[in-house]
């Protein structure tokens, strides 16, 4: 006994010294157990965001205004369910089946961006989704490009590679309706005030609340802290708004000389635990719309398995 | 033939090829679930290969891999660390010649 967990601490100091001589960890290689699950955790949290997202968007899909922005949107939708299974591949490099993680989300265990629980109520919310949400995703993919764990590392870098053809069609559909009609410009600026905070919000808790943030930093997972990532969000956006005339709803926003950083007011993380335990506007209808894809696709898949059995038997008989 | 079960599986695991252009190496993108190959591939081209850069693709059932344990990279690869003279700089040249 006393030895295998003299045997566990020399396993987990050798592993954090790889880490701190910023060596990627691969599948196959020895990781304590709590490393393996706050990954599979992250990852296939990640994962079922990407595909949940899909829903407030494709909302949209039938009703695009033109030609132009509907093939935009339609490859964007099928983007997100690409990186989707991008995640869902990398997570299962660590052990935790497809099957598995998808029961999780049909059955509600599995929690997923909570951002894809408000509803996508005008055109303009479409816009304001690739600018601000993809924005924001970029903003904390980009470090996660830097994780500790490589196939999330390399999925990371295939996402961040397509997710700017995102934003630019985001901002693209606001900069229209901002240069646009009286009832255009409304539209635009109604979908930034609904957007902004959830977006602020995706971050995840400030700092000093995330329980999970010193622990995943320490093993090089999270390369940044959820507060350094908003602060470079909003430095990033502030500017951009202002370009396209459209106001940023919060009244405290203030330019900091000293620090260089845009000031932000208070975010309202009640409203936030709300929705992360499933009493956001949408939870309910993402989930039954989810378990009703999984089972609107299921004959495809009980055909794709009987053809492939068919074709063992005749293989055999040959 | 029986009708298929409702285990509702997301068939075996493939892993992915991808040569960027003719000429380079496939190199490994990631991977996908399909029941057979011909799916594997349509599966690996809607996922690895949404924007051009692609000459081919290669899938291969993930259990068909074997591969080396990182525990055993010393005493596995112990010749490719040891042999020195396999390298150019082990051989001794006089100054002043070139093309060497």
């Amino acid at each position: 006994m006393e030895n295998s967990t003299d045997e566990t601490a020399a396993l987990e100091s050798a592993f954090q010294a790889r880490l701190d001589a910023d060596e990627t960890i691969e599948p196959r290689d020895w990781m304590p157990d709590r490393y393996r699950k706050q990954l599979v955790r992250m990852i296939s949290q990640h994962a079922h965001s990407e595909v949940v997202g899909m829903l407030p968007e494709g909302n949209w899909i039938t009703r695009a205004p033109s030609l132009r922005r509907k093939t935009g949107l339609l490859a964007k939708v099928q983007d997100e369910a690409g990186h989707g299974l991008y995640l869902y591949g990398a997570a299962e490099t660590l052990g935790t089946s497809r099957e598995e993680m998808i029961a999780q989300v049909l059955g509600g265990s599995a929690k997923y961006s909570s951002i894809f629980n408000y509803p996508t109520l005008s055109w303009a919310d479409v816009g304001a989704i690739g600018w601000l949400v993809d924005g924001a995703a970029i903003v904390n993919q980009t470090t996660l490009a830097k994780t500790s764990y490589g196939p999330y590392a390399r999925a990371m870098l295939r996402i961040c590679a397509e997710e700017n053809f995102h934003k630019r069609q985001g901002f693209e559909i606001l900069a229209s309706l901002a240069t646009g009609t009286p009832g255009q410009r409304a539209m635009a600026q109604d979908a930034v005030d609904r957007w902004w905070w959830p977006t602020l919000m995706m971050f995840g808790p400030p700092d000093v609340a995330s329980p999970n943030s010193a622990e995943l930093m320490r093993w090089k997972v999270k390369p940044k802290s959820n507060d350094e990532l908003r602060q470079r969000f909003v430095d990033l956006t502030v500017p951009q708004a202002k370009a396209i005339g459209l106001t940023i709803p919060d009244p405290d926003l203030a330019w900091d000389d000293e620090s260089s950083h845009w000031r932000f007011g208070k975010i309202d993380w009640d409203e936030f635990w709300l929705v992360v335990r499933g009493n956001g506007p949408m939870n309910r209808e993402r989930l039954r719309a989810r378990r009703e894809a999984h089972e609107g696709g299921r004959w495809v898949r009980e055909a794709a398995e009987a053809y492939d059995a068919k074709q063992r038997a005749r293989k055999a008989v040959a | 033939m029986s009708t298929p079960t409702s285990a509702d599986t997301q068939g075996p695991l493939w892993e992915v090829f991808v040569q960027e252009e003719g000429g380079a190496a496939h190199v490994h993108a990631g991977s996908v679930h399909a029941p057979d190959r011909e799916m594997a591939l349509q599966n690996a081209r809607d996922v690895y290969a949404r924007r051009g850069r692609v000459a081919s693709l290669w899938v291969v059932e993930s259990d068909s891999i074997a591969a080396t344990a990182p525990a055993d990279r010393a005493s596995f690869f112990e010749s490719a660390f040891d042999k020195i003279y396999r390298h150019p700089q082990f051989y001794k040249v006089p100054r002043g010649i070139r093309g060497l």
